[in-house]
């Protein structure tokens, strides 16, 4: 029992655990003070600005315990949420846990094909840079990436909408569709304009990555032994590739920045749009679950990724990740 | 997310690769010429582009007027119409005028984040990396709760749940930006107290504050240029974002992510509404991170994407 307990990766995780316990309930007091200290009156979005009686405000408070010390609210959403509750929509009345099944799916399969479209594309261009040091084409990829790190999604989202939608009608304006092909078809420019950052920053960092790796010792070395282009490529691509798989989770994070934007500007009913609407009208149970599934997407993601990296690389396991 | 950046050893700067061309021989200012020449033409490009946008900023509240001026009778009109180069949106708003306008808020906003989370990043990060300690776990431990979120998220988020106008909203990404700027400053110094110079500090007896300010800060500085030119370019992107979502600006005000959203249910009668601020950002964006990019590469600051 000690000795599994001293082993450094069972002792990695469960410090990586409890960062993330950590974080979690870090991030959910913060964000429950800001709505709490925010201006604004709950009981404002909720009656309207028509003219109600005491009475009614003061059932309002009552139901949503408004009146209660702060700590007391946190208190009581932190005990339900551990006990699986996350509580209910005030905006719509519906269960947090329902809408957030309603509309992962979407937001899911968005990410998903934006994140195989930035990767697919990203990797093999950032390559072919590195390869082509100095050259036109070099010069070429990196401006365009460029451009792909400077463009803000919902300003592409749009530019791509005018483009396939109105002007030439290859794509549909808004909407999700029917079935799988058309779904696809639907989520066609919205997962372009959304992997257009992420695919740029790939192919910045693949570049990067790749170019570090043709200045060492062992690429010379096996080049100088006389290995085929094709053995050394894959000596260094191997090396080239780790710092690449292990920012997983930084790009999650990145696709889940735009996604609020790229849902927004195509009308998509996922989980971004959901937090857009329910950030201004003060809904808190669904800011806080919402926030609190994307840190939870992340971290997992880098832990997951740290793991693979750790049953990767035999010198990490024994020396430990990170600091 | 633009760029995290450390100081390299050895300087990138001849990795540009660019042949210096024929250094003309003008006697009159033939310096400048001769400088002015080594610069690569996209980034001449882009200093020309920002100058330009500097002297909108500084002329918008001139144009403030005439640009939100609305025609409601006039409506939307699209490009080409006479008077109205690039047509006018639902408000009858001249499209190119309130663009123009625009610029101001989208680039003024930025510059103040930029700067106001250096300072923050200049005196946390030093404190963190010099004083170490207490200090340094405390705000490492900070900037990593704030770093574990998508920055773009946060922002909307948290400027969301503040509300509030133009300068609440800068205020608030001053804040989220900080930590970024603070870990590389930190990282920054760790690297160089280590050097023989600051030794000698400590050697001298000199006051930690002094050694910061005096002999640490002006190491650290080609970092500190770098990050505001790509930090910058990362604003433009964050406040347009936020103000697409209506958050952080008036309607009705001159705004390049306000007219995108407007411009969203224009897209037939007059796509200009959203194409011409929306290749405003794009532009002005990219020209910041270019000019990032290359001052990056001649001070020596390596970027790691």
């Amino acid at each position: 029992m000690g000795r599994t307990w001293r082993h450094p990766v069972v002792r990695f995780i469960v410090r990586r655990t409890a960062g993330t316990v950590v974080l979690l309930l870090g991030l959910s007091f913060i964000v429950f003070a800001l709505l709490y200290l925010a201006p604004g009156d709950l009981t404002k979005n909720l009656l309207g600005n028509r003219r109600v009686s005491p009475e009614a405000i003061a059932a309002v408070r009552e139901q949503y315990h408004l009146d209660d010390p702060f700590f007391l609210q946190y208190g009581r959403w932190l005990l339900a949420a551990l006990h699986g509750d996350l509580g209910v929509s005030i905006r719509s009345g519906a269960g947090v846990w329902s809408m957030l099944v309603d509309r992962g799916g979407l937001t899911m399969a968005l990410t998903m094909i934006a994140f195989v479209l930035a990767v697919g594309i990203g990797v093999p261009l950032g390559f072919l840079a590195a390869r082509r040091r100095n050259t036109a084409v070099d010069r070429g990829v990196v401006g365009a990436a460029l451009v792909g790190v400077s463009a803000p999604s919902f300003a592409v989202g749009l530019l791509l909408l005018y483009a396939f939608a109105v002007m030439l009608g290859w794509f549909p304006l808004y909407g999700v569709g029917d079935g799988l092909l058309d779904r696809l078809w639907h989520l066609a420019l919205p997962a372009v304009a959304l992997a257009t950052g992420l695919g740029a920053l790939v192919i910045k960092m693949t570049r990067t990555a790749v170019l570090a790796e043709l200045e060492q010792d062992y690429v010379t070395f096996a080049r100088a032994r006389g290995l085929s282009g094709r053995t050394v490529s894959r000596l260094y691509l191997t090396n080239a590739a780790i710092p690449i798989v292990t920012s997983a989770g930084l790009m999650l994070a990145f696709l889940f920045g735009g996604t609020i934007l790229v849902e927004v500007t195509f009308a998509l009913p996922g989980i971004g749009l959901l937090l857009s609407e329910s950030i201004t009208f003060k809904d808190v149970p669904v800011v806080q679950a919402v926030t609190l599934l994307v840190a939870l997407v992340i971290a997992g993601t880098s832990l997951l990724v740290d793991l693979a990296y750790l049953a990767l690389d035999p010198r990490v396991r024994r020396t430990g990740v990170g600091a | 997310m633009s760029a995290g950046v450390t100081i390299s050893p050895e300087s990138d700067a001849s990795a540009d690769g660019r042949p210096v061309g024929p250094v003309r021989r003008a006697r009159v200012a033939g310096a400048v010429v001769r400088r002015l020449h080594r610069l690569p033409g996209s980034v001449a490009l882009s200093i020309g582009l920002l100058a330009v946008v500097l002297v909108l900023v500084v002329l918008a509240p001139l144009l403030q007027s005439a640009a939100t001026a609305q025609d409601l009778l006039l409506g939307t009109t699209p490009a080409g119409t006479p008077g109205h180069l690039f047509g006018t949106d639902d408000l009858g708003r001249d499209v190119l005028r309130l663009s123009l306008a625009g610029t101001r808020s989208a680039v003024l906003g930025p510059v103040a984040i930029a700067i106001g989370s250096m300072l923050a990043g200049i005196v946390a990060g030093m404190v963190a990396g010099y004083l170490g300690g207490f200090w340094d776990t405390v705000i490492s431990r900070s900037t990593d709760l704030v770093l574990a979120m998508p920055p773009i998220l946060m922002a909307i988020v948290v400027g969301g749940i503040v509300g509030g106008g133009y300068w609440v909203t800068v205020g608030v990404l001053v804040v989220l930006f900080a930590p970024s700027d603070i870990r590389m400053i930190r990282a920054a110094v760790l690297q160089a107290r280590n050097q023989p110079y600051i030794e000698a500090t400590k050697v001298l007896g000199l006051p930690a504050w002094r050694v910061m300010s005096r002999h640490l800060l002006p190491n650290v500085m080609p970092v500190v240029m770098t990050n505001v030119f790509l930090n910058v370019a990362f604003a433009i992107v964050a406040m347009s974002s936020l103000s697409y979502l209506g958050l952080g600006v008036s309607p009705g005000a001159a705004d390049w992510g306000r007219q995108l959203a407007d411009g969203r249910s224009l897209l037939y009668l007059n796509p200009a509404t959203a194409v011409v601020p929306g290749l405003l950002i794009i532009v002005v964006a990219t020209a910041t991170n270019l000019v990032g990019d290359w001052l990056a590469d001649r001070l020596g600051v390596r970027s790691v994407a």
